[in-house]
């Protein structure tokens, strides 16, 4: 359907004239067909969700400064994302932002704290320590926080600054959407190249990974 | 903060009053420690406190380091203040690599609860006398005193392709 461009004042007009009952037979119709989405039960309920995401008030250390407290200040401003509503109990949350690096004494209590949250739920891994122990590879931090619990969605920094927090989010309203972006990989032809670290559990890299490692070994120490 | 005279000087005063208590001095970069017979350290610590004239009635630190190659392998450090003359004193006492023990001075300076409790908690000294020497830190359950020199540091190993291949294993 073509929808025709007005400005704010023509649409503002319309509007009054439907209110009015003026607007009759075919203009009635063609403000209707303009006005109306029609969309599936699910995706008007995800849309729903994505834009109205209580998040937990919750920090573990200097990324809490970036995350939960900047993320709604003036300047930054979440609520524009429609996130402003930060919960203080886990049951009327769905979503966790870990900021900071989760030791091994706190881990139980991060995992019980999610396990309480209501479904449909998310985990934000924000910051290198939590996604991978950061600069803390020693006996007090777990290792990356999607060891003990499921993680959404995975912010780079040390710490990420506060846009960098609002752009994930987005990334996961989208995601919570069902059209997830593409990442780089995807959209420049790089799937296998990823980089892993040896040893751990699921470590495996992909064939092609491999191929490329064993590539790039030979080239280099050549 | 007694310098390298006054230290000696203390010590003779020590001796006097318990002999064979104090074991050897230390003064390096104007600070000024008394190794201590470990069995001896309450009487040390009370004579320093209760003394007239002496007056270090105040703990500002306890802690252990870890001399891993060297016998005897832990130190326990207490470093007093004087709060009049705004002196410091560390005590040191070394303790064995094998089940290494020494007496409590929470009666002494109650702020010494908690900070036995690390103690204990990451090198695994055991004070005696404490009122409730358990784990302050650490989970209850966890295994080993991971501030020990030969304990692991834990971790896992993180090796990138390109950094591997460039700068070797």
């Amino acid at each position: 359907m073509e929808v025709e461009r007005r400005s704010f004042q023509g649409r503002q007009a319309a509007a009054r004239d439907m209110l009015r009952g003026d607007l009759e037979g075919a203009d009635l119709e063609k403000y209707v067909e303009e006005r109306v989405v029609t969309t599936t039960f699910e995706k008007m309920l995800n849309l729903a969700r994505a834009n109205s995401i209580f998040p937990l008030t919750f920090g573990l250390a200097c990324c809490a400064i970036e995350a939960p407290i900047s993320i709604v200040t003036a300047r930054y401003d979440l609520a524009r994302f429609g996130a402003e509503a930060l919960r203080a109990s886990p049951r009327q949350a769905d979503l966790i932002i870990l900021s900071g690096r989760v030791s091994i004494k706190m881990a139980p209590v991060v995992r019980r704290l999610y396990d309480q949250m209501l479904e449909p739920k998310w985990a934000i891994s924000m910051g290198a320590c939590s996604s991978s122990g950061g600069m803390f590879a020693n006996y007090a931090v777990v290792q990356g926080a999607d060891k003990f619990m499921p993680i959404d969605l995975h912010i780079p920094g040390c710490p990420p600054r506060p846009e960098a927090v609002m752009y994930g989010f987005n990334k996961l309203q989208r995601k919570i959407i069902g059209n997830p972006d593409q990442g780089w990989r995807q959209r420049y032809d790089a799937v296998g190249t990823e980089e892993w670290a040896r040893g751990g559990p699921a470590s495996q890299p992909s064939p092609e990974a491999a191929e490329a490692y064993e590539l790039a070994r030979e080239l280099t120490l050549a | 903060m007694p310098d390298g005279p006054g230290l000696e000087l203390l010590r003779g005063e020590i001796d006097a009053d318990a002999p064979g208590a104090v074991l050897a001095t230390s003064y390096e970069r104007e600070r000024a420690a008394l190794i201590v017979d470990a069995e001896r350290i309450i009487d040390v610590l009370t004579w320093l406190r209760d003394t007239p004239g002496q007056g270090y009635r105040f703990l500002s630190s306890l802690h252990v380091a870890d001399y891993l190659p060297a016998e005897p392998r832990f130190g326990v450090h207490y470093e007093l203040l004087n709060r009049e003359r705004v002196e410091r004193l560390r005590v040191k006492a070394m303790l064995p690599a094998e089940s290494p023990q020494i007496d409590s001075c929470v009666e002494l300076f109650p702020t010494a609860d908690f900070q036995e409790r690390e103690a204990f908690d990451f090198f695994g000294i055991v004070f005696h006398g404490h009122p409730e020497l358990t784990r302050i830190l650490l989970p209850e359950d966890y295994v080993g005193y991971p501030q020990r020199r030969d304990f692991p540091v834990g971790g896992e190993p993180v090796t990138f392709t390109y950094s591997e291949a460039r700068y070797g294993e």
